[in-house]
């Protein structure tokens, strides 16, 4: 089968690139071998919150302090203002709402109740533009009973602290009381699976029933496994402000919009293979050729050019030996240091270096094999080199943008 | 460092990283919540049964075995597989005569057909249904399929001499459904396969590929039976003839049960076992055939994805396929589990959740207004039937009936 271009890996990144290709016509398959990183993103999308253990305000000015082979930095400045803007305006082409505008800081409450700054927030995630201007004076935080994956009490109190009056309350529904048979499975998405039709509709009048003169509900982010459907008509039925706080995952914000992106993409005419996985490639002449998946068997994928989505460490895009961190499908170099020793630190909190390493690739993102370049073979997200995502809260910023990125390159070339 | 190297188990289970993603994805989970869930059945569970057989939970039989859990994990978990063996290896309820009557298609539908008027007319009379509810738990709700008056087998002793002149030879697996239930699809397939010039040989012994006597836990019959299917298999591979069939599931246990669940190794003959419309798609796409069609054929369908296609990753074979007969529209709807599960919604303990866990599917494919739902899968063709009166081909039967045989004989020299 003969495609312009092969996406290896549908998460964030994969998914993205995929959408933006082919919006502009290309015939473009994403494999992916099993479901993504996205399935436990909290809901908000960090550009770049902390340098060097700093907190950011401005992200764009702070570009300057990552290192050199820093995603980011291949990007350069004075693109990311215009490609944040076009990733937020993909994610709502596919319907996922979001809050904030590229460049700008945002906070979102965690479940902890604090203010975190962030990027980007989807589909009613409780945020602000700054804590100081927070636009509520009192809070109602609402849980449901039996459900320990969220703490209200926790949110309560941040939100105290914040000089926020907060109460909580919690709801009985006997559908939700059966889920409990199960000890382990209480949990968000299934949760989301049950609170539909009828029973949203109880849920709407116990909320109503609540009172009280606080300005909005705080509910744990566990409503609308597929689309925005269900939080819509909950709002609809239910007269305060609903927003939601982020949950020990299953994230179903994050699986909202995975199968979303998805559905948008194939939309457009894209095909999505799940459940596969690319196993190698044919390289001639510096280029890749085709791919071979455990599915297809002898039959290969052809394409003009292939991006490389296959995450980090979680999604095995990397994996580690006892001797060395490979790149599995085709033996790519990878940023990393000589000594097992050297990549962690034994302070478990400290930055760690493996957090960094990923595959090497040149100021397009174009990878490289045995030190040499191949031309039409690039790496977006969280698979490549330079950044460290959990310190930097750059994750989901690096897969989008890097995904805007080679996507346009790849349009202009042909 | 060895011992990492050696930590390796054939379902991969230690490489679970307990991320439930898996959970998210199981159609039974999401209406039964008495069903521990495939993270819990399969990987947790095991850890407990290899320390203590005792810790085996009966639970683990309401799983459907579709496998939709190994195609989201993202760690290649065979978490299907691995509640599979369990249920082998520790469950010694011995199974009851339904589900030795459900199971036994073979013995069952050599006699059945013999007598077919009067076995339909019977099957189909409601105090019967009502009997068989009662007695033996078959759901009344269920409709028998029909059997033949004729077993394809010995339709094909009669065609036998015709299929030596074409210049290319296949051999057929025509499964117990063809044979005894209907006919009309091996039918059609030896119709698609002549016009592209390949002539259609039986295997020298065919039995059933033990699908329903595996969930049913006949193990030992279905071993032999594996064990003769594959001789015959690699008999005809060595005559340099590929096996294919026209039941996703069928293939996908030749292919993949075989060696996993009932340890019969078919390294040897693996990639010679085909799907028809994996098959044909290659040769199109491979340009070594030409499919034409009628320009009178006008048809507006939707494609189910039946859960052992998704986790062989074929469906696009059968889409592909679709997409290019120019009278045929296409509706893309959600992939979902239909409920049947082969024999599993037969009984009478399973039709609610077999039927909660489809209605998804339902409703899409009512909405999608289609003429014919198409699909691989003979189970899911009953049970989409039954629920939502819209009639189900295999796609080898649509591409027959567009298909302008004279032009295609011409096309490929004939
Ligand atoms: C646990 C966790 C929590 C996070 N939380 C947040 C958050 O709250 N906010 C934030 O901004 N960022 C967060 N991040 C970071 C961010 O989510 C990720 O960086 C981003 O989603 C990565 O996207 P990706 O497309 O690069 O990779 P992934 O989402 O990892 O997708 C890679 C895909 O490739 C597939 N794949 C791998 N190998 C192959 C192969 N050989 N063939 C075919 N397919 C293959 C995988 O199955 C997977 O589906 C989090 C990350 C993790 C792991
Ligand atoms: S998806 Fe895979 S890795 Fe995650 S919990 Fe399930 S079996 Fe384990
Ligand atoms: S095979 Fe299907 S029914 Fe069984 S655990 Fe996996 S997803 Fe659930």
């Amino acid at each position: 089968m003969i495609y312009d271009t092969i996406i290896i890996g549908g998460g964030l990144s994969g998914l993205v690139a995929g959408v933006k290709l082919a919006s502009a016509k290309k015939r473009v398959a994403i494999i992916t071998s099993g479901q993504s990183a996205l399935h436990f993103l909290s809901g908000s999308i960090g550009l770049l919150s902390a340098v060097d253990g700093e907190p950011v305000s401005d992200p764009i000015a702070s570009l300057e302090k990552l290192p050199e082979n820093h995603p980011y930095n291949k990007i350069g400045a004075g693109r990311i203002s215009s490609m944040a803007g076009e990733a937020a305006d993909i994610l709502k082409a596919a319907g996922i709402v979001v809050d904030g505008n590229a460049g700008e800081t945002r906070y979102r409450l965690t479940p902890l109740g604090a203010w975190e700054p962030t990027w980007l927030v989807m589909d009613g995630i409780a945020s602000c533009p700054h804590p100081s201007k927070c636009p509520w004076r009192k809070a109602t935080v609402v849980n449901f009973h039996g459900y320990l994956d969220f703490f209200p009490e926790y949110v309560a109190d941040g939100l105290r602290e914040a000089g926020i009056e907060a109460e909580c309350h919690e709801v009985k529904l006997p559908e939700l009381v059966r889920l409990r048979k199960s000890c382990s499975e209480m949990r968000a998405a299934s949760i989301a699976k049950i609170l539909r039709g009828e029973v949203l509709r109880k849920l709407a009048i116990e909320l109503n029933a609540l009172g009280g003169d606080s300005e909005v509900l705080l509910l744990p982010a566990v409503i609308g496994l597929k689309s925005m459907q269900e939080t819509e008509e909950l709002q609809a039925m239910v007269k305060k402000t609903i927003r939601y706080v982020p949950v020990i995952p299953m994230s179903v914000a994050g699986v909202r919009a995975q199968s979303m992106l998805r559905n948008y993409f194939e939309k457009l005419g894209g095909t999505y293979f799940l459940g596969d996985s690319v196993s190698r490639g044919n390289f001639s002449d510096g280029r890749l050729e085709s791919v071979h998946t455990a599915n297809l068997g002898e039959t290969v994928l052809e394409a003009d050019d292939f991006i490389l989505a296959t995450g980090s460490f979680f999604s095995q895009g990397l994996v580690a030996k006892p001797d060395a961190i490979v790149e599995p499908v085709f033996g790519l170099d990878v940023d990393q240091t000589a000594e097992r020793t050297e990549r962690y630190d034994k302070n478990f909190f400290a930055p760690q270096r493996y957090m960094r390493f990923g595959v090497e690739t040149d100021k397009e993102f174009r990878v490289s094999r045995g030190g040499k370049t191949v031309a039409n073979l690039r790496a977006i997200g969280s698979i490549l080199s330079g950044a460290d995502p959990l310190k930097e809260g750059s994750g989901a910023g690096i897969a989008l943008l890097s995904a805007v990125c080679v996507a346009r390159k790849l349009i202009t070339l042909n | 460092m060895e011992l990492q190297v050696k930590n390796i188990s054939p379902n991969n289970f230690e490489q679970c990283i307990k991320c439930t993603i898996c959970t998210v994805y199981c159609p039974v989970l999401s209406v039964n919540p008495d069903y521990p869930g495939p993270k819990q059945a399969g990987p947790d569970g095991e850890r407990y049964r290899l320390k203590d057989p005792e810790f085996y939970d009966k639970a683990l039989k309401m799983c459907l075995n579709c496998k939709r859990c190994e195609v989201a994990c993202p760690s290649g978990v065979k978490i299907g597989d691995i509640i599979q063996t369990a249920r082998i290896r520790y469950d010694h309820h011995r199974p009851g005569l339904r589900d030795v009557i459900l199971a036994s298609t073979d013995e069952m539908g050599s006699i059945a057909t013999k007598m077919a008027p009067v076995v339909n007319t019977m099957l189909s009379l409601k105090p019967v249904k009502v009997i068989m509810d009662k007695t033996i738990g078959v759901d009344c709700h269920r409709t028998f399929p029909a059997y033949a008056g004729r077993t394809f087998e010995s339709w094909m002793k009669h065609k036998a001499p015709d299929q030596t002149v074409y210049p290319h030879k296949v051999s057929y697996f025509h499964g117990c459904y063809v044979n005894y239930n209907y006919p009309a699809l091996g039918k059609d397939f030896v119709k698609l396969m002549n016009a592209i010039g390949y002539g259609v040989e039986l295997l020298d012994k065919e039995r059933c590929c033990g699908v329903a006597k595996i969930s049913n836990k006949l193990i030992s019959q279905a071993t032999r039976d594996a064990e003769l299917n594959i001789r015959s298999i690699r008999a005809a591979v060595a005559k340099g003839q590929p096996v294919i069939g026209t039941s996703s599931t069928c293939i996908f246990t030749m292919r993949d049960e075989y060696p996993h669940v009932l340890g019969v190794d078919n390294a040897d003959v693996r990639d010679s076992i085909y799907l028809a419309s994996k098959f044909v798609h290659e040769l199109v796409d491979e340009g070594k055939v030409k499919l034409v069609f009628r320009p009178d054929f006008h048809r507006r369908v939707t494609y189910h994805t039946p859960c052992h296609m998704q986790r062989m990753g074929w469906a696009i074979h059968s889409v592909e396929l679709l997409r290019m007969i120019p009278g045929l529209e296409l509706v893309p709807i959600e992939s979902a589990c239909c409920g049947i599960a082969g024999t599993y919604g037969f009984k009478k303990e399973n039709y609610a959740t077999s039927q909660a866990i489809g209605k998804e599917l339902f409703d899409s494919i009512l909405n999608a207004s289609v003429d014919e739902v198409v699909t691989d899968c003979e189970t899911c063709k009953w049970q989409i039937e039954m629920s939502t009166g819209v009639p189900v081909v295999n796609p080898v039967s649509i591409l027959a009936e567009a298909l302008d045989v004279e032009a295609t004989r011409k096309a490929n020299g004939l």
